[in-house]
C-alpha cells in the first residue's frame, strides 16, 4: 500500500528508465508528449463532426416536433369533445361547434382497406413473379412499368381514373373511383419493398427445400414469403401510409360529405383529408379550424395506429434465433 | 432403402458452357464414395446432377445418362421433385429455415409435402433427430429455433432433416467445410452410422475426410480454367491414396499439384 501512495505523487517523467523508453522501441512518454499536436487536432475533428451531426439531427427533428407539436396542441381537445368519434358533420354550419368525424375516419378506413385488398395481392404477386420466376422480357417490361409507376404523380393517377371511369364509362365519382387511383399509387411501393425482401431471402434455403423435393410453388409459400414475412408487412404499411393521406385523387373522384356515407359505389364520399381540406376553406372561424387540427391529428393516429399493428404483426411473424 | 446410381457419359453444362465432360461411373449402396480434386473442376456440379439440382441454376442441363437402380433420372416423365425425393442433399453452410423450430425444421420435407399426422411426424422426427446424433442434445428445445444451435448441430439438423424425408441416397456437398475438427468428427461419425441405410456421395476438399470416410474415392479435374472437368479415375479408396493408376491422381493427393 505505502508504495502506491508514494508512486502516485512522484510525477510521470520521473518513474524510470523503462517509463522512457518502452521494449519494441515505441515512443517513450516525452515522445509522446512532443506527438500530442496530431492527437490533439483528431479530438478537435471529433467535436466538430460530432457538433455537426447532432446539429444536422436535430434541425431535421425540427419540422418534425415543430408539424407534431402545432397539430397535437391545436387538435387533442377535439379529440376529447363527447361526439367526435361518434358524431358526423351532417346539419352542422362552419361556424357551428360540435359534431364529429366518425363518418371521414370510417370512410378512410373503407377506402384504404378497399385499395389495399385489390393492390396488396396484386403488388405481393407481381414481385413474387419478379424474383422468382420473371426471365427474360417479361420481367423487364414488369419491373419498368412499375418504375414509371411509382413516379408517377398523385394528381395524374387520379386525372388517369377520371378520364377512364367518368368521362370513358359514364360512371359517378365515388370512394371506388378514388380507390382505384389509389391502387395505382399503392402498386408499386408494394412490389418494390416485397421485391427487396425477397431478395434478402437466401438461395440456401430455397435450395434446402427444393432438396426436400418440396414444389417450387410450396417453397415460395411456405419458405420464401414466410421467411420474408415481417418485411413484407412493413412494406404493405409503406404503401398504406402512402395512400392514406393523398389528397389529390380524393378532390377530383371523391367529393366531400359531411354525412355518413358506408357505400363506396354511391357518390360522394367522406375522407380524413378532405374534411380537413373542407374546413381549410372556413380557416377564419374558429370551430372550423378546430375540426381542420383534430381532423388532421385522427389522420395521424389513424397511420401511427396502422404502424404499430403492422409492427405487432411483424414481431409475431419474424425470424426468433 | 439404398440404391445404386450408375452415369454414363454425363456432360453438364450452364448455358453454353460446358462445366463436366464425360462422366462414366458407378456408385455402390451402402457405401460412401468420396470426390474429390481442385476447385473448380465440376464434382459439386456433378453431384448436383445426381438428385438434379442443377436444373435450379438458370441454364443448367445434362446430356448422359443417369441410372437410379433401373430408373432413369432424366426420363421425360421423371418429375425433378419426385427425383429430390428420392436423392436428398447436405448442404456446405448448414442452412436450416430459420422461421422454423428444431421440430418443424426435421418435419419440414414431409409437412411440405401434405403429412399431417401428428403421430407420424413425432415418430419420424425423433428417429431422424437421434439417425443424426442430435437427439440427446435437443430432445428438451424442440419447440426452440433451429438457428440458435450451434454449426455443427445446424449441420446435423440439416442431415436429419434430409434423412426424414427417408431418401434412397444422401448427397453431402462439402458438408463439414464450415465446420471445427469436433463438429466434424461427429459428422464424419454419422456418415460411418449412415452408410448402413443410404448410399452416401460426398464431396471433400479434405483428402484426409475422404481417407477416413470412404469406401471408393472419384477423382475430378480439368485441364485448364474454362476447360470442362473430367473423371480422372474412381476406385478403391485405400487403392486411390495407395496406389493410383493415373499419375494426375497421384501428384493431386500427394500435394505436388492442386
Amino acid at each position: 500500500m505505502s508504495t502506491t501512495t508514494t508512486e502516485s505523487t512522484v510525477p510521470d517523467d520521473v518513474i524510470g528508465p523503462q517509463g522512457d523508453t518502452p521494449p519494441g522501441g515505441r515512443p517513450g512518454r516525452e515522445a509522446l508528449s512532443e506527438m500530442s499536436h496530431p492527437h490533439r487536432a483528431r479530438a478537435v475533428k471529433d467535436v466538430v463532426a460530432r457538433v455537426v451531426m447532432w446539429a444536422a439531427f436535430l434541425l431535421a427533428m425540427v419540422p418534425l416536433v415543430w408539424i407534431l407539436g402545432t397539430v397535437v396542441v391545436k387538435g387533442v381537445h377535439m379529440l376529447g369533445t363527447s361526439t367526435w368519434w361518434t358524431g358526423n358533420q351532417r346539419n352542422i354550419n362552419s361556424d357551428d361547434v360540435g359534431g364529429g368525424a366518425r363518418h371521414a375516419i370510417e370512410g378512410t378506413l373503407a377506402m384504404v382497406g378497399f385499395t389495399a385488398l385489390i393492390a396488396v395481392p396484386i403488388g405481393i404477386l407481381a414481385a413474387v413473379y419478379l424474383v422468382e420466376y420473371g426471365r427474360g422480357r417479361l420481367a423487364k417490361t414488369i419491373s419498368f412499368t412499375v418504375d414509371i409507376l411509382s413516379g408517377v404523380p398523385s394528381i395524374v393517377a387520379a386525372l388517369f381514373i377520371y378520364a377512364v371511369w367518368v368521362t370513358s364509362f359514364g360512371l359517378r365519382q365515388s370512394g371506388v373511383a378514388a380507390s382505384l387511383a389509389l391502387v395505382l399509387l399503392m402498386i408499386p411501393v408494394v412490389v418494390r419493398s416485397t421485391e427487396e425482401m425477397l431478395k434478402l431471402v437466401p438461395n440456401e434455403l430455397r435450395e434446402a427445400a427444393y432438396a426436400l423435393g418440396v414444389p417450387k410453388w410450396v417453397t415460395v409459400v411456405k419458405v420464401v414469403l414466410r421467411t420474408a414475412f415481417s418485411g413484407i408487412v412493413t412494406g404493405v404499411l409503406l404503401g398504406v401510409a402512402r395512400v392514406m393521406g393523398e389528397t389529390a385523387p380524393l378532390l377530383i373522384l371523391a367529393p366531400y360529405t359531411k354525412g355518413f356515407q358506408r357505400d363506396l359505389f354511391n357518390g360522394n364520399f367522406p375522407t380524413l383529408p378532405m374534411m380537413i381540406n373542407q374546413d381549410r376553406g372556413d380557416l377564419a372561424l374558429a370551430a372550423a379550424a378546430e375540426r381542420m387540427w383534430g381532423a388532421a391529428l385522427t389522420l395521424i393516429l389513424l397511420v401511427l395506429l396502422l404502424n404499430v399493428i403492422g409492427r405487432v404483426i411483424a414481431h409475431y411473424g419474424s425470424i426468433k434465433k | 432403402m439404398a440404391k445404386r446410381i450408375d452415369v454414363s457419359d454425363l456432360n453438364v453444362y450452364y448455358g453454353s458452357f460446358k462445366a463436366v465432360e464425360g462422366v462414366s461411373m458407378t456408385v455402390e449402396p451402402r457405401s460412401v464414395t468420396a470426390f474429390i480434386g481442385p476447385s473448380g473442376c465440376g464434382k459439386s456440379t456433378f453431384l448436383r446432377t445426381l438428385n438434379r439440382m442443377h436444373e435450379v441454376i438458370p441454364g443448367g442441363r445434362v446430356e448422359g445418362k443417369v441410372l437410379l437402380d433401373d430408373q432413369d433420372l432424366y426420363a421425360p416423365s421423371m418429375d425433378p421433385v419426385t427425383v429430390r425425393r428420392t436423392v436428398g442433399m447436405v448442404f456446405q453452410r448448414p442452412n436450416p429455415f430459420p422461421t422454423m423450430s428444431i421440430y418443424d425444421n426435421v418435419a419440414a420435407g414431409l409437412r411440405l409435402n401434405g403429412v399431417k399426422n401428428k403421430k407420424t411426424l413425432d415418430g419420424i422426427v425423433e428417429s431422424s433427430l437421434k439417425g443424426a446424433n442430435l437427439w440427446n442434445e435437443v430432445k428438451d428445445r424442440l419447440a426452440k429455433p433451429g438457428a440458435g444451435l450451434s454449426g455443427g448441430q445446424q449441420q446435423r439438423l440439416c442431415i436429419a432433416r434430409a434423412i426424414a424425408v427417408q431418401p434412397q441416397v444422401l448427397l453431402m456437398d462439402e458438408p463439414c467445410s464450415a465446420l471445427d475438427p469436433i463438429s466434424t468428427l461427429a459428422i464424419e461419425d454419422l456418415i460411418n452410422e449412415l452408410k448402413s441405410e443410404f448410399t452416401i456421395v460426398i464431396v471433400t476438399h479434405n483428402m484426409q475426410q475422404a481417407a477416413r470416410v470412404s469406401d471408393r474415392t472419384a477423382f475430378f479435374n480439368l485441364k485448364a480454367t474454362g476447360e470442362p472437368g473430367r473423371l480422372i479415375e474412381v476406385d478403391d479408396t485405400t487403392r486411390i491414396f495407395n496406389n493410383p493408376t493415373q499419375k494426375a491422381t497421384e501428384d493431386y493427393i500427394s500435394g505436388r499439384f492442386g
